[in-house]
């Protein structure tokens, strides 16, 4: 199968801090890793260097030429980035995701905004096109910055803790579309510790200074089917655990 | 004769300068307030009066002062708080106080002439020269211009600048640009409002604005247009009743901006009844 990224050996810093170190990593096509870890053990920084934000110290990163080429890398950050009381439409916040292409100047084409209205109605957005962001909730806010995040057709998608600001009632939706995408683009979510995560994901990267990948043959979905739920705790198995019988 | 053309001329630039100046701080005025950069921009019109006693002492022009002042506090906020890691709002205080203090030494010190400090402290429209009015078009021009052809570019990059800074690398670029322009446009409506009171003519109008509009494009029409009332408005009124024009011009356009809640308020209510 041939891979999107591939990182060989890197190590990067963050503040003079060493926080990922002798990372060797692949991403492929069609992938969805769960990446888990501790706060501060180097998982944002992981999707930094992915996004050429950071610069890694040792060792290098190799993109696939479809990543390199435009529009490639879709990115949902973790929620306090964006000013959600910032006055600018649903509209607005999923045609900036096109700001990839342009770089300078932003006009938007008939294409692009009939582009954006496909990812709206994709979205169940519909009627909310001029709404500012204000009157969403938080998972509709969700879904809009995961709107501006696909709409440039990335082949990898990178989500940075969407878990913090998904209601409950919208978890398992949120989910159900990422498997979706999944068949159009590879899915690196990063999730702040070992905990709640989707049974969609098909394989673990745990990130702790060190990255340890988790191939998808220690999982197997029919047990975690099982427990009729979609979300799922992860554990490494040397930690002490109780499961509840269902309530019924 | 004489008196009716120096009318002419008084009404022909008080209505210029209040379409110049309605523009200028309807643009600069939406983003400062959608980006919460209003104690930044009071700390840049502050700093500025530093430049206005040096231009004074040293015998420049004193806007011309004050728009090196602006813009080197600007950018001087913005590398105290990135570089030094001081913290923003101090480092606002800092450069506040200074040009203030700055301002009061060389006006001082200046030898035989005392400049009437009030009409730079308050604004006023006698002391607005021709040079004044046509340095506001200009920088309507420059504005509308720039809004114009980078308006999505500035709209996502004061959005989510961390967003915007994963695609693209003309972040910094475009934010020092956009500071810069507000530190001028601030500057050079300094004549007509005054240090004191120039910054409520940028912040007021798009907050009437926003009471019923949440659209970006939209803020930017309306605080022209609310601008424009509250200036046109201030000065007819400080003419007849013979006021300071800046104080008349924001207390003005306050009590536009209460008036407008108001009636939204109201209708609301009547909305809400009759359902």
């Amino acid at each position: 199968m041939s891979y999107l990224l591939e990182m060989n050996s890197l190590s990067a810093s963050y503040d003079n801090n060493v926080v990922l170190e002798d990372v060797n990593f692949t991403v492929s096509e069609n992938d969805f890793i769960g990446v888990i870890g501790p706060n501060g053990g180097g998982k944002t920084t992981l999707l930094k260097v992915i996004l050429g934000l950071i610069e890694p110290v040792n060792g290098k990163i190799i993109f696939n030429n479809d990543l390199i080429n435009g529009n490639s890398i879709g990115y949902l950050p973790q929620i306090s980035t964006g000013d959600a009381n910032y006055p600018v439409t649903v509209t607005d916040v999923i045609l900036s995701g096109m700001m990839i292409r342009k770089k300078i100047i932003s006009r938007m084409s008939a294409v692009d905004k009939k582009k954006a209205h496909e990812i709206i109605s994709e979205l169940g957005l519909s009627g909310m096109e001029n709404s500012s962001l204000t009157e969403l909730s938080g998972g509709q806010l969700q879904r809009v910055f995961l709107g501006r995040a696909i709409i440039g057709n990335p082949k990898l998608l990178l989500l940075d803790e969407p878990g913090n600001f998904v209601d409950s009632t919208f978890e398992n939706d949120f989910y159900e579309k990422l498997k979706e995408l999944n068949n159009r683009m590879a899915i690196l979510m990063v999730s702040h510790d070992i905990g709640m995560i989707s049974a969609h994901v098909k394989s673990y990267a745990c990130v702790n200074r060190k990255l340890h990948y988790h191939p998808s043959s220690e999982i197997s979905n029919e047990q975690l089917l099982a427990y009729g739920c979609p979300i799922q705790l992860i554990t490494h198995g040397e930690v002490p655990h109780t499961v509840l019988k269902s309530h019924s | 004769m004489e008196g009716s053309i120096l009318q002419y001329d008084f009404i022909v630039k008080g209505l210029l300068g209040a379409v110049f100046a309605s523009i200028t701080a309807g643009l600069a005025g939406t983003y400062i307030v959608s980006k919460r950069m209003v104690f930044l921009s009071g700390g840049i019109t502050h700093a500025s009066f530093g430049g206005i006693g040096i231009g004074y002492f040293f015998g420049f022009n004193p806007v011309l002062g004050a728009a090196i002042f602006g813009i080197l506090s600007a950018l001087g906020v913005e590398y105290l708080s990135v570089r030094q890691k001081i913290r923003e709002d101090s480092a606002i205080g800092i450069l506040w106080a200074f040009g203030m203090a700055t301002g009061i030494i060389f006006i001082f010190l200046t030898p035989g002439y005392s400049p009437n400090l009030m009409s730079y402290l308050f604004g006023s429209i006698l002391t607005v020269t021709n040079a004044d009015i046509i340095a506001l078009g200009i920088m309507s021009l420059v504005l509308i211009l720039y809004f114009g052809i980078f308006y999505r570019t500035i709209l996502y990059i004061s959005f989510d600048e961390s967003f915007a800074r994963t695609y693209s690398s003309y972040v910094n670029i475009f934010k020092y640009v956009t500071t810069a322009l507000v530190a001028l446009t601030i500057v050079l409506n300094i004549r007509m409002a005054g240090v004191v009171l120039v910054l409520s003519l940028l912040t007021i109008p798009p907050n009437i604005a926003m009471i019923f509009t949440r659209v970006y494009f939209k803020i930017i029409v309306w605080s022209v247009v609310a601008g424009f009332i509250g200036t046109a408005a201030g000065y007819v009124i400080s003419y007849f009743a013979g006021i300071p024009v800046g104080a008349t011009i924001i207390f003005t356009l306050v009590i536009i901006w209460v008036l407008v809640r108001l009636i939204f308020q109201m209708l609301k209510y009547i909305q809400k009844d009759k359902r």
